[in-house]
């Protein structure tokens, strides 16, 4: 049973959620929504669920119309960023909760909430309520509960984001394998890009309500259809700058960079272009290749421990440079950074990539 | 949900605040030691009279009863024109509680859960409803249940409290509800919950405290309200503050017994007060803390 949306649009109060969106998702399918805050992901699931009825367009399931139908008639399971449970209820109650209102009978709905525990490892717990429970056991018995009732299509809004990062790992690791054994259709909305590219599966991009790019994940990374998709795509940011190609040499707007129209920028017509590269390609030390040096101006340097994240200033833009081990740069100081060309996305004056480090998608 | 943790939490810094307190210099507990002593002087005084005759309460002036004596209360338990009066006033104030707690959890549902056109001025005008005197309601009330033939019956007082009880019982209520968040609501519909059945089994529950609260006060207004009620009655549904009001006899007022009723109606208020104790500021503050 695929989930298909049609020309979806959402407007409340005069304010435009989401614009125009057609996406299918097929069943047994991981799909990732990946976007900044606001960016429309929370609004679009809630279209998908039935929580909110679009202003215009249509959603199907497995060819059928559904789009005015309401939740409850829906086969869904959604969760919630916040740990949302009913608090008057014990975790065996809470996860029992769409079975007893399904009226499945006794001994079927302990053995599945038996099992549904056991997987999430709650079944120490199940006599307690949820407010005696901890943030990452809260938020396992709201997927438990997800995960009983069997649903074709399982909604998760940013699950694991209140929790802490080792508990994260360890769910986000677990979580496609144990909701793709029910093949239902599997949707979970990030905001952090190395949360999508480790889920794997297909990923939308949002940006300001639009689905920007749909695609298997590695290849939305890989190659991005546009500024925008690679921007969301980017943490910490893309690197960007605006150059003037001219015949051989690419010269950069407001910044100090000469280059060789060569790599990714070969073969392109005279005229604007933004480059764009991921920080782990910028480089304090030359990678060798056909790199190109430039001077910036060191903003901040922040040090992870063996990482260290150096802001730099060039022209009028911010970049940010990700090299390993511990570089203490001085504040305000030049400093001589590297750019391999190869490693370039450039997009032309209206974002769209024309070319990429790989052979790039023929823009369509 | 983040309410009801809160509430809980809540009673546990009032309690570490008492502590605390109570380890400082003699003065900070003489202080409100004397303020609580002189508030219950009075009330100290009506019980000091129901246990005295009325020739002890008229002819001397003592601290404390001479001659203890129940007969006071025996008056109030035997006399059918005195506890009659207590059945009354129980009967139409647990049937306006009932009433107006019935008619203001799906109100208050409403307000703390929908957006419509002037929710925020309806919500506002609920409470000018407390602003107006209810002397002002008591002309139009007696002429309209003398007309509808509800003079004199409990569901007269009932209903005429109402006028009160309801909007304050909407926004004790919807300052609870407010605490719940709405994703609760939306988790039981994906759950596959109908409304009434939600509701019911899952967000009621939730809002327990903020419910208690609400009838506590409802309790409290209608108990303690004496123009309507006594306007609206004459004999059979008689409330027992009217029926103090009338006891001078021939031989003068009679002070022992009055001084028993008053006693006796305090003490359903203080019960009902032991229930919710834990919640009451919270209700003083229409469920805003």
């Amino acid at each position: 049973m695929a989930l298909e949306l049609i020309g979806i649009s959402k407007t409340v109060g005069g304010e435009a959620h989401i614009v125009d969106v057609s996406l299918t998702l097929e069943k047994g399918s991981i799909n990732v929504l990946l976007g900044p805050t606001l960016s429309g992901k929370t609004s679009l699931m809630r279209l998908m669920a039935g929580l909110d009825r679009p202003t215009e367009g249509q959603v199907r399931v497995g060819g059928r119309e559904v789009t005015g139908e309401p939740v409850q008639r829906r086969n869904v399971a959604m969760v919630y960023q916040q740990f949302i449970n009913y608090p008057t209820l014990t975790v065996y109650e809470n996860i029992a909760s769409p079975l007893r209102v399904a009226g499945v009978d006794r001994a079927t709905l302990d053995r599945r909430v038996r099992e549904a525990a056991e997987l999430l490892r709650l079944s120490p717990m199940l006599e307690r309520t949820p407010l005696e429970l901890s943030g990452g056991q809260q938020q396992r018995t709201a997927l438990a509960r997800a995960l009983v009732k069997g649903a074709e299509l399982v909604l998760l809004d940013e699950p694991l984001a209140n929790l802490d990062y080792k508990l994260r790992e360890e769910l986000r690791a677990e979580l496609p394998r144990i909701f793709q054994e029910s093949g239902a259709i599997f949707v979970y909305a990030t905001t952090e890009p190395t949360e999508a590219l480790l889920l794997g599966g297909r990923t939308a991009t949002l940006h300001q309500g639009r689905v920007t790019q749909f695609g298997p994940t590695p290849e939305v990374y890989r190659q991005p259809i546009d500024l925008t998709t690679a921007r969301t795509f980017s943490d910490p940011p893309l690197n960007v700058l605006a150059v003037t190609k001219q015949g051989e040499r690419a010269t950069g707007v407001g910044a100090p960079l000469e280059l060789a129209a060569e790599g990714s920028l070969a073969g392109l017509p005279d005229g604007r272009y933004t480059i764009g590269f991921r920080p782990h390609h910028l480089y304090l030390a030359p990678p060798g290749g056909r790199a190109v040096a430039l001077t910036a101006t060191v903003a901040v340097t922040e040090i992870t421990g063996s990482e260290s994240f150096v802001h730099l200033d060039v022209g009028s833009e911010r970049w940010v440079a990700i090299a390993h081990g511990i570089h203490e740069l001085a504040v305000d100081a030049p400093a001589q950074v590297w750019i391999d060309p190869a490693r370039l996305f450039v997009f032309d004056g209206g974002g769209r990539l024309v070319a990429g480090p790989r052979p790039a998608r023929q823009a369509a | 949900m983040t309410e009801v943790a809160e509430s809980v939490a809540g009673r546990m810094p009032a309690a570490s605040r008492t502590r605390r307190m109570a380890g400082g210099p003699r003065l900070r507990r003489l202080v409100p030691a004397l303020y609580i002593a002189f508030l219950l002087v009075p009330i100290y005084w009506l019980v000091n009279m129901s246990l005295k005759t009325n020739e002890e309460i008229v002819s001397i002036f003592s601290i404390w009863p001479k001659h203890p004596t129940l007969a006071n209360y025996m008056v109030i338990f035997t006399d059918p024109s005195w506890y009659s009066g207590y059945i009354n006033s129980i009967i139409y104030v647990v049937m306006n509680m009932a009433i107006s707690v019935t008619v203001a959890l799906p109100a208050a549902y409403a307000f703390s859960r929908y957006r419509f056109l002037g929710d925020k001025h309806l919500f506002f005008w609920l409470l000018t409803n407390r602003m107006a005197p209810p002397a002002v309601f008591a002309l139009p009330f007696f002429q309209l249940y003398s007309a509808v033939g509800l003079f004199d019956t409990h569901i007269a007082v009932a209903l005429a409290h109402c006028l009160f009880n309801v909007p304050l019982a909407v926004w004790i209520l919807e300052g609870f509800m407010s605490g719940v968040p709405k994703e609760i609501d939306e988790t039981a519909y994906i759950d596959g919950y109908s409304f009434p059945r939600f509701f019911v089994k899952i967000f009621m529950p939730l809002i327990a405290s903020g419910i208690g609260v609400a009838a506590f006060f409802c309790f409290m207004f209608s108990w303690v309200e004496l123009l309507l009620s006594r306007t609206l009655t004459s004999v059979d549904a008689k409330p027992i503050a009217a029926t103090m009001t009338r006891t001078v006899s021939a031989s003068g007022l009679d002070w022992g017994v009055l001084a028993a009723a008053g006693v006796l109606t305090i003490v359903p208020g203080a019960l009902v007060i032991w229930f919710v104790r834990n919640y009451i500021a919270k209700g003083f503050a229409l469920g805003r803390v």
